[in-house]
């Protein structure tokens, strides 16, 4: 491989670029040798551990907390309780207004406790097992109040209430009405009306916890915050006022991260905590939070339940619209929420060119674990309804499941196309993918099998699904007015810093906080195209550090962004860099900026190789030979280039509840064939297909990876992982012994593909693509409901072999209590 | 109400050193290996021997080292990620892009070292089924079947990338 070369005036390779390629990872030097740098590696001189005493109850009053027993252990420096945090700092900045925006949230629990793992108390001592031990000696008194768990049931007034302050436990409520969804139900050839669809609760379950190493200092009224946190500036915004310090104070920093898929959002009211307990100690404070912690109250995944779906469907099968009631369940505390009640809105019409929609959505508190974004945030759930829609109407209604989609597809010659919400669909041809899709899976084949081992009856079926899925990425926080028109949110974007140092050293510094989505190795690659050098001259800087990276108050890694925000700045950033690199070559060979030439990591006169300046030459000039240099060239160069990318964005209008809500849109078209066990309910997977559309990929095998992952999260999702509470309140999965996160074993061998549809709105022709859409979860279900027919309903994105063995039982005992009905006019 | 806590004198080799301590009786070996030898190539990711991110070798065999004490370390050799896997592994990791964060990854490379040890030549499911007790949330395994394939089918080399 050789070098790209660029030039003055119109860029021109005369190479293949390094962007497109699948080259190896930079980040995995260190990672395959054990020496990454994770949270929990990071020590302070002085330390003390952290452990956290937690509520064992699903909702009570908290009578008393008597850390005396705790720091009368020798080697137990201090502890914390919610009434001294109350003392010490003020509530949360609430992103809801009322009724949510009433509740005071601190970083420890005051009065009461409202879900199973609710902090009261944190201890600090010598050694880990110490501090456990000394947290096991805090007596709390509580007084057990009754819970509520389930989102619909919370939304009746005379469910016991959790935040006394509101008075009731509808935390958000909003009705999105577009088209007229009257007029179409009344006038459709069909309606296919389900009672109830359910979106379970699961959790990405990064395989790294939270952790945080803290030191408030005593002397410089500094808070030094080594965590993993995803995003860094939103956990400034919410601990600052909070900390009653200023966000100058916070100086965050992380290397490498654990894995975080938005869970790592949510670490911001531990680290609130850990932060007063540093301060109380005056000394740095460690927590690594255990496993079972985070299963119990780091953060989970939104759980939706749909009531009333009605689809208004013509007899050629085009599907005018639906209508529904979602009630989604926070949990106890809203943690990034309600912005979650708007964020579905970013995929209104999933793939589909609906045109009448109302979705009636209240967002309900629960004695559960706070949710908080997880791969997919709340968009995985609105699409996984509106697959179910699509398949329930082709399966009620005899049409096939292939043509009904391609029908109802947004088609390659729409786009852009404007959604009724007034989101801009930018590129695609979804047709196209689920073609590729059906002949990656042998389709036709798989139907004649299916019609064999089904006919045979001897206690198998065979299931053929698809889903068909939107990752919107690159949001418009402008949608934050639209839960709350009060918020001063709007646009989004992303810094970088390009360099060239003192001997001629290129570097990038990112605002993004990457969990393993390869920052270094795709920023080298664009990078490297725009200065003429190789990747591997390019030193990227991914790890979030306040003080040497730059920022904008979006950053961070979360929500399909980096292709798009992050790249782009980078490319900003090079771009400036490069202008200056060159002005310098210029002056330095004496001839035009357009004759200058970048290739090889040496800048020269085009036509004459000979006639060449190196970059540590035209380091030296900008740092240290500068008074050889003309004012006006000395003024204007810095080598030191920031750059911010902004996106095209208006904010929205609040009233209408429309507008651009996100830049880019990949999609994913999946396909798979099950077999059902009729003796047991197992599902097994047979075959797989994931294709995605991600527009122009900077390194496929990066995007690639990324696929896989977001289909083994949407497969261990549907088959294997959910996250239940009892009626007292209990979560039943408090270790990976119960949750059992997808094994090897759990995923099969994926096939893939994909279609490249190149976004008109980014930098670069790129779309974010890392959280992909849950379509696995929409195709298991199509896929299941295929192998069991009509005459019973998957209505849970969660089918373990218990849940399909009770399917198979409806069906044994005659079907009939679908919970579908068809009206036809 | 301090507590006279028991300690147990071991020796033991460490990555092909010999090494003499005294550790409470307590304590895990992950934890005795992260925060008193000082190496943090070994992760903790679940406490109950599930995820394997904290898998060594101990006298050869795969430990998970949150399930077992640092004192029953006596007499033993144990291995982690410092002593360096085999070389063709870590090619073939970077060269099939089995890796994402990374946090994982040392305790991958001990299964799949174990793994082809005791079969050169494994199958996809023989594969799957060593790594049954390595938990990866972000890969969905695909590129880390394909690494161990690659080093099985004789494609990797030592020394590429890396």
């Amino acid at each position: 491989m050789s070098s790209s070369s660029t030039e003055t005036g119109a860029p021109k390779t005369t190479t293949k670029p390094w962007t497109g390629q699948d080259l190896p990872r930079k980040e995995d030097k260190r990672l395959l040798a054990g020496q990454g740098q994770f949270v929990d590696d990071v020590w302070m001189h002085r330390q003390g551990y952290a452990h956290f005493v937690r509520s064992p109850y699903g909702h009570a009053r908290v009578v008393s907390v008597d850390v005396g027993p705790a720091l009368e252990m020798a080697g137990v420096y201090t502890a914390l309780t919610g009434s001294e945090v109350k003392e010490m700092c003020d509530p949360f900045f609430q992103i809801a207004p009322e009724p949510g925006g009433k509740i005071e949230e601190f970083p420890l629990a005051v009065d009461k406790v409202r879900y199973q793992g609710d902090p009261v108390a944190l201890v600090l001592a010598e050694t880990r097992e110490l501090a456990r031990d000394a947290a096991e000696r805090v007596r709390v008194e509580y007084e057990p109040l009754d819970v509520v768990v389930d989102a619909v049931a919370a939304a009746d007034p005379t469910s016991p209430v959790l935040h006394e302050e509101i008075g009731h436990n509808v935390a958000w409520k909003g009705e999105y009405s577009y088209g007229d969804i009257d007029w179409a139900l009344e006038n459709a050839d069909h309606v296919v009306k389900i009672d109830r669809l359910h979106f379970h609760r699961f959790s990405s379950t990064p395989l790294e916890t939270f952790g945080a190493v803290i030191n408030w200092d005593p002397g410089t009224d500094m808070i030094e915050i080594r965590s993993n946190n995803q995003m860094p500036i939103f956990g400034t915004m919410m601990l600052s006022p909070t900390l009653r310090a200023g966000a100058d104070q916070m100086s965050w920093y992380s290397q490498d991260i654990g894995g975080g898929f938005g869970i790592k959002i949510a670490s911001y009211p531990q680290i609130g905590a850990l932060a007063l307990l540093s301060r109380k100690a005056g000394r740095p404070v460690k927590w690594s939070e255990t496993r079972s912690e985070h299963m119990l109250s780091s953060g989970h995944g939104s759980e939706r339940t749909f009531l009333d779906l009605e689809a208004a469907v013509q007899a050629d099968g085009t599907i005018l619209g639906f209508r529904v009631r979602a009630f989604d369940d926070a949990g106890a505390y809203l943690h990034y929420e309600p912005l979650g009640a708007v964020i579905w809105a970013q995929v209104l019409t999933s793939c589909y060119r609906f045109k009448h929609i109302n979705v009636d959505y209240t967002e309900t508190l629960t004695n559960k674990c706070p949710t908080c974004p997880n791969r997919g945030y709340s968009r995985l759930q609105h699409m996984w309804m509106i697959e179910r829609l699509v398949d329930t109407v082709a399966k009620q209604l005899d049409f096939d499941p292939v043509e009904l989609r391609k029908i109802n597809y947004v088609q390659p010659e729409d786009y852009p196309y404007e959604t009724p919400n007034k989101c801009v669909y930018d590129s695609g041809d979804l047709p196209q993918e689920l073609d590729l899709a059906l002949e990656k899976l042998g389709y036709a084949e798989w139907r004649q099998k299916q019609a064999e081992v089904n006919a045979a009856d001897n206690g198998k079926r065979i299931g053929i699904g698809i889903g068909s899925t939107l990752d919107s990425g690159t949001n418009n926080f402008g949608q934050a007015q639209i839960v709350n028109p009060d918020l001063p949110f709007s646009g989004n974007g992303e810094a970088a810093i390009a360099k060239l140092d003192v001997y001629g050293e290129l570097a990038v510094y990112l605002g993004t906080t990457p969990q393993g989505q390869s920052h270094e190795t795709t920023t080298a690659q664009v990078v490297a195209d725009i200065l003429g050098c190789d990747p591997g001259a390019v030193r990227v800087y991914a790890g979030f550090n306040k003080e040497q990276s730059t920022y904008v108050g979006f950053s961070g890694t979360y929500a399909s962004q980096f292709a798009v925000t992050g790249i782009g700045a980078a490319i900003g950033a090079a771009e400036k860099l490069r202008g200056e690199i060159v002005a310098l070559s210029a002056f330095a060979l004496q001839c035009e900026e357009s004759d200058i030439v970048l290739a090889d990591g040496v800048a020269s006169y085009r036509g004459d190789e000979e006639r060449a300046i190196p970059m540590i030459g035209v380091a030296n000039l900008c740092y240290s030979n500068v008074a050889v240099l003309p004012d006006e060239l000395a003024d204007r160069v810095s080598l030191n280039c920031r750059y911010v990318y902004r996106p095209p964005f208006d904010p929205p209008d609040p009233e209408t509840k429309t507008g651009n809500l996100t830049l880019t849109y990949a999609n994913q078209i999946h396909a798979a064939v099950i077999e059902i066990d009729e003796g047991t309910g197992k599902v097994e997977i047979l075959d797989y297909v994931a294709m995605d559309d991600c527009g122009s990929r900077i390194n496929p095998a990066v995007v690639e990876g990324q696929v896989h992952g977001a289909t083994a999260h949407g497969i261990g999702a549907a088959l294997h992982e959910s996250l239940d509470y009892d009626e007292d309140g209990n979560l039943l999965q408090a270790t990976f012994w119960d949750y059992h996160p997808a094994t090897a074993l759990d995923v099969p061998r994926l096939k893939t593909g994909h279609v490249e549809s190149p976004s008109p709105f980014s930098k670069n022709g790129a779309k974010g693509m890392g959280e992909g859409g849950g379509a696995p979860l929409g195709t298991l279900c199509s896929a299941i409901q295929d192998a069991l027919g009509k005459d019973v309903l998957v209505t849970d994105t969660h089918n373990p072999a218990e849940r399909v063995y009770e399917l198979l039982e409806g069906l044994r005992n005659g079907g009939g209590q679908s919970g579908v009905e068809v009206t036809s006019r | 109400m301090a507590e006279v806590e028991e300690t147990h004198s071991i020796e033991f080799e460490l990555n092909g050193e010999r090494r003499a301590t005294v550790v409470p009786g307590r304590e895990l070996l992950v934890h005795f290996i992260r925060d008193d030898l000082g190496l943090k190539g070994t992760h903790i990711g679940c406490d109950t021997g599930n995820c394997g991110a904290c898998t060594v070798r101990v006298d050869g065999q795969l430990v998970k080292s949150c399930m077992m004490l640092a004192a029953q370390l006596d007499g033993c050799a144990v291995e982690t990620i410092e002593a360096g896997p085999a070389e063709e592994l870590r090619e073939a990791f970077n060269a099939e892009h089995a890796v994402q964060c990374g946090y994982c990854t040392p305790g991958m490379l001990a299964s799949a070292a174990f793994l082809l040890e005791r079969n050169p030549n494994p199958s996809s499911d023989e594969i799957r089924r060593a790594l049954k007790g390595n938990i990866c949330r972000c890969t969905g395994y695909e590129n880390i079947v394909r690494a161990i394939e690659r080093v099985a089918n004789g494609k990797a080399t030592a020394g590429g990338a890396l």
